[in-house]
């Protein structure tokens, strides 16, 4: 795929195709895949991500742990109070797919299966109100695969790799640029999209509760959805950022690299090595975590690398 | 390379790709290394897997894949039934496979008819996957092109008809690589290609008398 935001839309403009043809023809020449076979298999993926969100918010069934299940049909049951039933909607589905995710539920890693929320709440929500086809939302996953090829090539999609940041991040960087696209904003503005999203959420850390999938990170989903709908609402008003996307992608990379071990996913501190965070992990049958995370940094140090993904 | 469903992708069970959808990679693989379903199966756990695999159904992925289900497949979440009604005897232990093993890593015993093979590999994470051994064997490779495994005597001209055969049925070698236990021993050589591995490849170097096993992996798709 295109190793910057810069080279995509310049390819683009240089081949006169919009930003999602631009995707596809690379994906399909490194592949020797039909065109129409690679928004066929999307439009699969696009699918799987409705019967996620539809599965999500309809069933209050609890994940192994007990940690998640449910809530996307509280807040759906209680809610909107303040946000509108759109916004709100939208926070339910990025939570409903993390919840299906933590049962073993099926799911589209976008990029990941701990991000998988985001992309589907934002883009199966705005659809509604927007009446944006199926083959246009195949048209703005094209344009959110180019944005997530990029962060992973130059800076990282991982949580063990960057932190939050990378994952929940890169995810809410994709559905803004998508949703820049679909609503008739420039490269340009795609590309401000980009860089709005992605300079709210560094520093972002990853510090699951009990090392599993859930907590936070069905709340992050559902809070990185809602930002990437306001950085796509400032790009398409024309406002700007001074740092082009390219560069803020590399400072990413370079926080991410340069974070705690303890906050890239090893579930060793934040959120996860707090008292309760640890109990939790203790009912959840992780004596060893536990263990870890009491013992601190120089154990923290060798286990890196630990962590899902 | 990355690839557009690197990113939107894999599709998959959760909770995650990398102690779920890879652990299934990996059993699908070993599975396929053993030449099909095992009717016994020693799992030892490393590093996170072992620490952090039982919230995210690690167990049930490798059991899941040992079946031949592919990480999308809904039967995961039921596969430790499953394998009992399939006749699939499991254990599962730790293993401290050292600092330098990757903390995703998993080796696997399995035993089918006469045959014991032992993989071990591990979840790199996004749901991929590299097999790092076999039998004695080191090999590097990840599942994602189709791939030859040939255990072979270790003679002067086999890497060459190998090659040929592979260029008469059209296919391009993408990766090759040979290890030996000790000269003039044993040879297992890993190959990957592009396209589809043809029935007749297999067969043909079957019949190669310096051939002990030759085995083809599909693509985990």
């Amino acid at each position: 795929m295109f190793r910057s935001i810069e080279e995509w839309i310049e390819d683009a403009a240089d081949a006169g195709v919009t930003l999602p043809e631009a995707v596809l023809r690379r994906e399909a020449r490194n592949t020797d895949v039909d065109p129409d076979a690679i928004r066929a298999r999307v439009a699969r993926a696009l699918d799987v991500m409705r019967e996620a969100i539809a599965e999500g918010v309809s069933s209050a069934e609890r994940s192994p742990t007990g940690m998640t299940g449910g809530r996307a049909r509280t807040l759906l049951a209680n809610g909107p109070r303040l946000m509108g039933e759109e916004l709100t909607s939208m926070l339910a589905r990025a939570i409903a797919t993390l919840e299906v995710n933590a049962r073993m539920g099926l799911i589209v890693a976008a990029p990941t299966a701990g991000a998988a929320g985001v992309v589907p709440g934002v883009l199966m929500t705005l659809a509604e109100s927007r009446g944006w086809s199926s083959e246009q939302l195949v048209d703005g996953m094209l344009v959110g695969g180019g944005v997530g090829a990029v962060i992973a090539v130059r800076a990282s999609i991982a949580g063990a790799g960057g932190g939050c940041q990378a994952e929940t991040g890169s995810a809410a960087a994709m559905a803004a640029a998508a949703v820049t696209h679909l609503e008739g904003g420039s490269p340009e503005q795609v590309s401000q999209a980009i860089a709005l999203t992605l300079q709210g959420m560094l520093g972002l850390i990853c510090d699951p509760v009990a090392g599993l999938v859930e907590m936070p990170c069905a709340y992050r989903n559902a809070s990185a959805a809602v930002h990437a709908v306001a950085a796509a609402e400032m790009a398409l008003a024309g406002l700007d950022f001074p740092i082009p996307p390219d560069e803020v992608i590399d400072v990413m990379g370079q926080v991410g690299r340069t974070m705690d071990v303890r906050f890239r996913e090893t579930a060793l501190g934040g959120l996860a090595a707090t008292p309760t965070g640890q109990r939790i992990a203790e009912a959840a049958g992780m004596p060893e975590l536990v263990e870890l995370q009491r013992r601190g940094r120089t154990q923290g140090e060798r286990s890196a690398r630990l962590g899902p993904s | 390379m990355v690839g557009l469903f690197d990113i939107l992708g894999p599709t998959m069970v959760g909770p995650s790709s990398s102690h779920t959808a890879g652990a299934c990679r990996l059993g699908f693989v070993a599975r396929a290394i053993a030449g099909g379903q095992p009717e016994r199966a020693l799992i030892e756990l490393h590093g996170s897997f072992a620490m952090t695999g039982e919230g995210h159904g690690t167990k049930r992925a490798i059991i899941g894949g040992l079946l031949g289900f592919r990480p999308d497949d809904p039967r995961l979440r039921e596969s430790l039934e499953q394998a009992a009604e399939t006749g699939l005897e499991y254990e599962f232990g730790q293993a401290d496979l050292g600092d330098e093993a990757h903390p995703n890593s998993a080796r696997i015993h399995l035993w089918r008819g006469e045959t014991h093979t032992r993989i071990q590999g591990c979840s790199v994470g996004g749901g991929r996957i590299r097999v790092e051994e076999i039998d004695d064997f080191p090999v590097e490779f990840t599942g994602s092109l189709p791939t030859v495994i040939v255990q072979a005597d270790d003679v002067p001209g086999t890497i060459a008809e190998i090659s040929g055969l592979c260029a008469e049925q059209g296919l391009n070698v993408a990766t090759m690589r040979v290890d030996r236990t000790s000269r003039g021993g044993y040879a297992l050589m890993t190959i990957e290609v592009d396209g589809r591995i043809p029935a007749e490849l297999e067969s043909e170097l079957g019949e190669k008398p310096w051939a002990h096993r030759v085995r083809v992996l599909r693509q985990l798709g």
